[in-house]
């Protein structure tokens, strides 16, 4: 119960960060994405359950205030919560640099999935176009941003952790 | 103590589950769009005002910055506008004492100020979207301060875009420059009709496109591009932006051309919208 209401509140705040905040610490147009951040994160420290269900409903949320199809954002974020997820077995709690990685291959998959839905399906065919201005400068930045925010959500996870264990 | 119920799912049937809700969605916003407007309404309703407050925090910070940044550059700037202002205090009575005599030609003529008269609302830019690739922006005021979809939005004298959503409290706009918008243009000197086109390739130049131009269109660098009266939603006469780089297409039936929008997409913070609709055609 109160791992749900952390994840509650840290969606939430992601998302609020994101649409608000972020704006001002764009570099070039490009902003980093919190949000794939948190997914991927919770993926690799919990399992393959917790990152589908919390790719599924920060995606959701963003559908619902920001898409124009409801359902694409949720799909995108849920597959790759889920494929991360994968990675939690070899988690380890004090290693930085793997989730990294991790996090980068989630964004470029992101990334072009959305390439594909919302570019492609409308016959805008300059992949190299894309892929240079927006794919990896958003990947490099998301990469760059993670190296904070994961050490802080890592963080938070173990808090938690000690917190449910001592209850026990 | 605690009581502890682990359930055992696997994650590969909640995937499949979810998997299912998500294209359910995707087909059922495609057929009924209109349906779900309440519950994004009601997903605003929380957010918005949070934003609304993380964004003032965001914008008192980046100012203090800028501030902190500007202030050897501004002390510089400062000595030259001096000089210009007083160049341009000079100028303005000039001009004031034109447009006193335009007034008066115009009530001779008996001339509509069709622009001008609009009745407007200003509204503050609350947040932008969440990713890189699109610019629709939200404001801070909905269909309690009688905003309704389609009205157009303008920023210092251009069309700044079109609200898409319509909520209580905030509502979606469109920019001009975004890759799915399109609107119909009119040269102001010639009367000659085209289409701007957003264009995500164009974007970062500061340029959108124009098609569709006649290929007998008399139009040079630098034409005014207004929205047209064949638009259906845009009304008639809003400032647009200014053509350049005019070329016939291979088809040699049309001309293209790049213009660059009378408004500062960049540094948009407050817009205003009209508040009264293109009439529509009801048959």
């Amino acid at each position: 119960m109160k791992r749900f209401i952390v994840y509650t509140i840290e969606i939430i705040i992601c998302f609020v960060l994101q649409s608000s905040l972020f704006h001002y610490i764009s570099l070039a147009g490009v902003m980093p994405n919190l949000i794939l951040i948190l997914v991927v994160s919770i993926a690799y420290m919990r399992g393959r359950l917790p990152g589908l269900l919390v790719g599924f409903f920060s995606g959701l949320l963003v559908d619902l205030f920001y898409g124009s199809i409801v359902g694409l954002y949720a799909l995108m974020y849920m597959l790759i919560g889920y494929l991360a997820g994968y990675a939690n077995k070899i988690y380890s709690e004090d290693d930085y640099t793997l989730p990294l990685l991790f996090i980068g291959i989630g964004d470029l998959l992101y990334t072009f999935f959305y390439y594909v839905f919302e570019f492609l399906l409308r016959s805008r065919l300059n992949l190299p176009f894309y892929f240079i201005k927006f794919m990896l400068p958003e990947v490099i930045y998301t990469i760059a941003a993670s190296v904070i925010v994961y050490k802080l959500l890592n963080g938070i996870n173990n808090l938690l952790d000690r917190k449910l264990k001592q209850e026990e | 103590m605690r009581r502890r119920t682990k359930i055992h799912i696997n994650p590969k049937y909640v995937l499949f589950a979810c998997l299912a809700i998500c294209i359910g969605l995707v087909i059922l916003s495609f057929r009924y769009e209109e349906r779900l407007a309440p519950v994004k309404s009601a997903v605003g309703y929380v957010i918005t005002p949070m934003q609304k407050g993380i964004n003032s925090i965001g914008s008192f910070i980046s100012d203090k910055l800028d501030n902190l940044k500007n202030i050897s550059e501004l002390l510089e700037e400062n000595e030259q506008l001096k000089e210009q202002v007083n160049l341009l205090s000079y100028e303005n009575k000039l001009l004031r004492q034109d447009k006193y005599e335009l007034n008066e030609l115009r009530e001779l003529y008996e001339l509509d100020q069709k622009y001008l008269d609009y009745p407007k609302v200003a509204a503050r830019i609350i947040s932008k979207d969440t990713n890189n690739w699109y610019t629709f922006f939200t404001i801070d005021k909905g269909t309690r301060d009688g905003l309704a979809v389609d009205m157009n939005v303008l920023a210092g004298n251009g069309l700044a875009g079109i609200i898409v959503e319509a909520h209580y409290n905030y509502s979606k706009v469109r920019a001009i420059i975004d890759d799915k918008s399109n609107v119909h243009g009119m040269f102001l000197k010639t009367s000659d009709t085209c289409i701007v086109r957003g264009d995500l390739e164009l974007m970062e130049q500061g340029r959108i496109r124009v098609e569709m131009i006649s290929k007998d269109a008399d139009i040079y660098d630098g034409y005014e591009v207004v929205t047209s009266h064949i638009s259906p939603k845009f009304l008639q006469g809003i400032l647009i932006g200014y053509v350049s780089d005019i070329r016939l297409d291979s088809s040699n039936m049309t001309k293209t051309a790049y213009l660059t929008p009378a408004v500062d997409f960049e540094h948009l913070e407050e817009v205003l919208i009209i508040t009264e609709l293109k009439e529509q055609l009801i048959d």
